[in-house]
């Protein structure tokens, strides 16, 4: 896939190799990779302590990486959102713009040479957003999805190569993501590479390639087809959580009914679905086609039965 | 394309016949609140029954805390009533409510032990819930600030559990948990409603709202949608472009006035791969497919309709509100 950029550009890549990092004794990030393409989408999903913030923090170059190697470009080429608005709430809308404007060099709110606005110009950005109104307005005063979009309009002001965004999502309303989303469809049509994390799996689906983080270490990555193409075994539903000690163990709820994971063996897998149908008597388990919140899900009952075993 | 939001499936009033068997629990009847000039809250009716998890949707501003604080018995309503179990809200009716805020409620410098004793000392005699689940037994003498999110938010369950209410009032339970604890968040909600109580709960996650037996969409202040997810959504499509250069593809939709979302290559990509639905997909809800595939124009691309999200739909309900 190449963004407009596309050609030679479309051969470079900003990312991870392999990156470990600690604090004291404990291990935030273990041997993580991820490659954030040009004109792509790079989703990393993972709850509150998977890693998240700290691997977005060493790509965007905020912390050094104890292990392995991180590929930007140069720091006047990042666009960085720090978990949070990333926004001064004592400055109003027009002096936060101008100010980070002035931080990258950048005269007015006018685009960098060589940038990839194709026209775009900040101004357009507010109003498409809804922040028009409120240039003139202290941050501060503004509702969270309000300084999330401000935010992300700031990080993408200097046209970077590589946009990092942390969590710009979380906690906004449905309304505003909207408006975020079509924020960071503008970058990676651009051609900008944009990296974002997120916990909600619908978002990671429009994403074109994905990096599932658990505890710091990578549970699943790839494009979305091919994490779920990935899924061991089979994945049944049945109408209620499965009776059995160790079906249960591999049992999620879902929309009102029971997903249980059945690994690849054979054996394992006539038991657990013996024991599903006993534990809904008359109704016979049924197979699904996975999704990305089954593939996930499953992925992360494996490292908690590892975790378990071990 | 069939409109979004056919009136007659969205009314409340028809929406769900299974409320009447069931005992209500609490009911909203043409509840408002004013603020000075500013109507939070405008004629809303609800209804909770025993067994059953509503779920509250709208965004930033339509009237959802607002709603629960009244419910709460905190704040006064403007006009029409509230009524839990049957009565005005009241120091009794309250000790039969679960209520989980944002912030989870948690005392940050007490261990989640004594934060348990403390609740159930409060609500001494209101009634004895389970027991802490075993995942938390290793984490009870922690202080709850130094606890990650996701054993503190588990914790704020059991204590919102603790005296086994009748009600529970969730405000975005789940926010910030990876999916497969929100998953076992939701046993514990699901579970809670198969023992008897009625839940309300409020999120912003269109993946939840499929957990709930109903949904209620408020805009502006008012009940713009109720049922089942799939009552609302009904027979709405959405126009889905397929364009191996979408940015191509999306400033020809931007110019035609057509907003449209990445969706991305979705799970379904790689079975496209060579074939005339490969590439990346922009969704373009609320518009006919004709008018997408003319704004389209030259440029190679496929568009087809598939059915709308809730996520869509809701979209459009908020806009109308």
């Amino acid at each position: 896939m190449t963004g407009p950029a596309g050609g030679d550009r479309s051969a470079t890549w900003w990312g991870a190799e392999a990156v470990s990092v600690s604090f004291g004794g404990l291990r935030a990030l273990d041997q993580v990779s991820v490659a954030v393409r040009p004109g792509q989408v790079t989703a990393v999903v993972g709850g509150d302590g998977a890693g998240k913030t700290t691997l977005l923090r060493c790509i965007a170059g905020a912390l050094a990486v104890a292990g392995g190697a991180v590929r930007r470009p140069g720091a006047q080429r990042i666009g960085y959102l720090p978990p949070g608005t990333g926004v001064y709430d004592d400055l109003s809308v027009a002096e936060n713009l101008e100010f980070r404007s002035a931080v990258f060099g950048m005269k007015g709110a006018a685009a960098r040479e060589g940038g990839w606005g194709g026209g775009w110009e900040v101004g357009e950005y507010l109003e498409r957003t809804g922040l028009a109104a409120a240039r003139e307005r202290l941050t501060g005063q503004l509702s969270g999805g309000m300084r999330r979009k401000l935010g992300v309009i700031a990080a993408m002001l200097p046209e970077p190569e590589l946009l990092v965004l942390d969590e710009p999502t979380t906690g906004v309303d449905p309304v505003s993501r909207a408006d975020l989303w079509w924020l960071i469809a503008r970058a990676a049509a651009g051609g900008a590479a944009v990296l974002m994390s997120t916990t909600y799996l619908d978002e990671a689906a429009r994403a074109a390639h994905v990096l599932v983080l658990d505890a710091g270490r990578t549970l699943a990555e790839g494009t979305p087809a091919e994490i779920v193409a990935s899924v061991p075994g089979t994945i049944v539903v049945v109408p209620s959580r499965p009776d059995g000690e160790d079906e249960r163990r591999r049992a999620w709820r879902r929309a009102g009914t029971w997903r249980v994971w059945q690994p690849a063996s054979q054996a394992a897998k006539q038991a657990a679905s013996q024991a599903a149908e006993q534990g809904a008597v008359g109704v016979p388990a049924k197979e699904v086609t996975p999704d990305l919140q089954d593939a996930v899900c499953v992925a992360a009952l494996r490292a908690e039965l590892d975790g378990a075993d071990a | 394309m069939p409109e979004i939001a056919d009136p007659e499936i969205a009314d409340p009033e028809i929406a769900d016949p299974e409320i009447a068997d069931a005992e209500i629990l609490a009911e909203c009847a043409g509840v408002s609140r004013v603020f000075g000039r500013f109507t939070a809250v405008d004629g809303v009716d609800l209804a909770v029954g025993s067994g059953e998890v509503v779920g509250l949707l709208g965004a930033n501003g339509a009237g959802k805390t607002t709603l629960i604080r009244m419910l709460l018995g905190l704040l006064p309503v403007s006009a029409g009533s509230v009524r839990l179990f049957g009565q005005p809200p009241s120091r009794a009716s309250r000790r039969r409510v679960g209520y989980l805020p944002q912030g989870l409620g948690l005392y940050d410098d007490l261990t989640i032990a004594e934060n348990l004793a403390f609740s159930r000392a409060v609500f001494a005699g209101a009634g004895t819930g389970p027991d802490l689940p075993d995942s938390l037994r290793r984490y009870v003498t922690v202080a709850v600030r130094d606890l990650p999110l996701g054993v503190a938010r588990r914790a704020a369950f059991a204590q919102v559990l603790a005296h086994a209410p009748d009600l529970l009032l969730l405000d975005e339970p789940t926010s910030g948990v990876d999916p497969l604890a929100r998953a076992r968040l939701w046993e514990t909600i699901s579970q809670a409603a198969a023992d008897g109580a009625g839940v309300i709960v409020t999120t912003h996650n269109m993946e939840e709202a499929e957990e709930c037996t109903r949904l209620v969409v408020l805009a502006g202040g008012r009940v713009v949608a109720a049922g089942t997810a799939v009552q609302i959504v009904g027979p709405a499509r959405t126009a889905v472009v397929r364009a191996a250069d979408w940015p191509a593809a999306l400033r020809r939709l931007e110019t035609a006035g057509l907003r449209a979302v990445l969706a991305g290559t979705g799970v379904a990509g790689a079975g496209l791969a060579g074939t005339a639905l490969a590439g990346t997909a922009l969704r373009v809800p609320g518009r006919p497919d004709a008018e997408v595939a003319a704004a389209l124009g030259d440029l190679p691309a496929s568009v087809t309709t598939e059915p709308a999200t809730l996520e869509e739909c809701f979209f459009e309900l908020a806009a109308g509100g």
